[in-house]
């Protein structure tokens, strides 16, 4: 199990709102590592500063090299992909099409200037294993959600991220769907760090190797799903808030 | 249908098709003032060939052709009134228009424009690579969407009014009464009609070429960009780069055909280039349908020749039709012509699918 990324002592302010405040967070290859926190606890931000979205001052090193200032392209050939909480493919291209593009940032101009013959190898494997082998000529539009959160991954695999830095993956997900999801993730772990920012607490039980929890754009916490979960101060501004709610619930009812 | 065309053997099949129209039924059957006018009209076309692509795939809604074609057009006037005021009076003659505004000796920048290679080198050279930088400029930047269009509709008011106050390019009166096209002279009707020929040997080079680039994986990530341009950062590529080549092919596309329409109509003035033609040529491309290959070419064609049909009718008639065709377009037809044979395909599986219910 090696590091993948390192980010130290992040800061992203917004106009004076600190949207993160001096977060450390280490990624290892071979776990799925769950970032979770109440809403505007600055995950996606975090990400957004990883990915080069958003200006941030501290230190982002994948593997010895420094990323901070360098331009959103340059990060993502570096092997640093992300997913968006609304999954982003693109609509009007076939499926084949999504991840051959993806596939191809490193493609000479007289390459792209010709037509593609055969579907790269990579292509061929990535749909077998993101599930989507019988749809490789469907558009990515009429695709099913889960299947458009699927592809997008299937996209930054063939694209050779391996830091995955994905952003609610399951939204919208059925219980079978969301299994084969967590399942995937792990087998996709296997050999890259992956990071999953999330809302559903059964989901990241199942599935997290790791925990980071933030609140209020800071770390609150770290470490194994129990660890975690038996932490107080965990219970009392996250989970507490939402057994609260749970009470609440109950009561109205 | 459009399955056929898609394959090889329909490919070939449509460019025949085209060829066999353009340089065997057109001269055959127009006069040769009306083929004149086809020639003019194809100029039109050639344009709208890099809209489609520029706008139609890449999503750069470009208002300001008129700059590019005007380049071009006006670097070719240039060679021309030279190479004319030459077989009058010799060689670094001043040309007859500079002389009626008291202009007597040769600006410099116009002294190497004597040579047709120069000239030609010109043309394909310094409107693309005025694209280029421009698109570098504004697409790094990610100025896209109304701001890129009015930036570009902006350009070609600035660059009609610069014109307009050259008097060493003919200000507002432009450039016109040329002799000799390389040395053909344009009034044997022979040379005018090998010049429609020309006019419709480049049409087909650059759809062919517009074609090739669609099909190509380059052709794939344009319309990825147009579609989710951050998306296309995130994976790695710099999307800037990607527009900056189908602007500056829609550049090159409005060079030549200025180059090709100003010995075919025998003038070029500010007027050709400012914004009402870039907005004329855009209006062709929206109403022939945007994003197909064929499309902005029919539709083109088909606003320039209803333009032409309806003025000699009714003079004022135009304008009006203009703006009800657009309208009409926009609200019930916003793929353009090239829409219709899959609206009828879709409305066709509609009642079909209605008949097998009842």
């Amino acid at each position: 199990m090696t590091t993948a990324l390192t980010c130290t002592n992040i800061h992203v302010d917004f106009d004076g709102f600190k949207a993160v405040n001096g977060v450390d967070l280490t990624l290892d290859r071979g776990e799925v590592h769950f970032l979770i926190g109440p809403n505007g606890a600055g995950k996606t931000t975090l990400v957004d500063a990883v990915t080069g979205l958003a200006k941030y001052s501290g230190s982002v090193v994948k593997d010895g090299v420094e990323l901070r200032g360098k331009k959103v392209h340059h990060i993502a050939r570096r092997g640093i992909g992300r997913t968006f909480q609304t999954a982003t493919v693109f609509e009007q291209l076939t499926v084949a099409q999504n991840l051959d593009i993806a596939a191809g940032a490193g493609r000479s101009p007289w390459s792209l200037l010709r037509r593609r013959t055969v579907l790269p190898d990579n292509v061929v494997a990535v749909l077998e294993q993101i599930g989507l082998a019988g749809q490789a000529q469907t558009p990515a539009g009429i695709l099913a959600h889960g299947q458009k959160q699927w592809l997008e991954i299937g996209m930054l695999l063939v694209g050779d991220a391996d830091v995955l830095l994905l952003d609610e993956p399951i939204a919208g997900m059925g219980h079978e769907e969301r299994d084969t999801t967590g399942r995937l993730l792990h087998e996709i772990a296997e050999t890259r760090a992956v990071a999953v920012v999330e809302h559903d607490m059964d989901f990241m039980r199942a599935f997290a190797s790791r925990v980071t929890v933030l609140h209020a754009g800071a770390v609150l916490a770290s470490g194994s799903v129990d660890e975690v979960s038996n932490d107080p101060r965990v219970q009392e501004v996250y989970l507490g808030a939402s057994h609260e709610q749970e009470a609440i619930d109950a009561a109205t009812a | 249908m459009s399955r056929f065309f898609a394959t090889r053997a329909g490919v070939w099949s449509g460019f025949g098709a085209a060829a066999l129209v353009l340089f065997g039924a057109a001269p055959l059957l127009l006069s040769g003032f009306r083929l004149g006018l086809l020639a003019q009209f194809l100029c039109y076309a050639i344009v709208a060939v890099g809209i489609g692509l520029a706008w139609g795939r890449g999503g750069m809604l470009t208002l300001g052709q008129g700059v590019f074609f005007g380049m071009g057009a006006y670097l070719m006037a240039m060679h021309m009134k030279m190479a004319d005021a030459e077989f009058r009076n010799g060689h670094g003659a001043v040309p007859d228009f500079m002389e009626l505004a008291g202009i007597r000796e040769l600006p410099a920048y116009w002294v190497p424009f004597a040579s047709p290679v120069f000239t030609i080198a010109m043309i394909l050279v310094l409107p693309t690579g005025f694209a280029v930088l421009l698109g570098f400029a504004v697409f790094k930047r990610r100025v896209k969407g109304a701001y890129f269009a009015i930036l570009s509709q902006a350009l070609a008011g600035a660059f009609a009014i610069l014109l307009i106050g050259q008097q060493s390019m003919g200000g507002f009166n432009g450039l016109s009464r040329f002799r000799y096209f390389f040395g053909y002279n344009l009034d044997d009707a022979v040379n005018q009609q090998m010049l429609y020929f020309i006019a419709a040997g480049v049409l087909l080079v650059v759809v062919a070429v517009a074609l090739q680039l669609r099909r190509s994986r380059y052709g794939e990530l344009l319309v990825a960009v147009r579609d989710a341009e951050e998306r296309v950062r995130f994976l790695g590529y710099d999307a800037a780069n990607i527009k900056v080549v189908a602007y500056a092919a829609a550049a090159l596309f409005a060079a030549v055909a200025g180059a090709i329409f100003v010995p075919v109509v025998g003038i070029i003035s500010p007027a050709s280039i400012g914004i009402v033609p870039s907005i004329m040529f855009i209006l062709g491309v929206a109403i022939g349908g945007r994003a197909s290959l064929v499309g902005p070419v029919v539709g083109a064609l088909a606003v320039a020749w209803a333009q032409t049909a309806l003025s000699e009718q009714f003079p004022s008639a135009w304008t009006y039709a203009q703006g009800l065709l657009f309208i009409v377009v926009i609200a019930l037809l916003p793929g353009g012509i090239a829409s219709v044979a899959a609206l009828t395909k879709r409305f066709q599986a509609k009642s079909a699918t209605v008949e097998a219910a009842a």
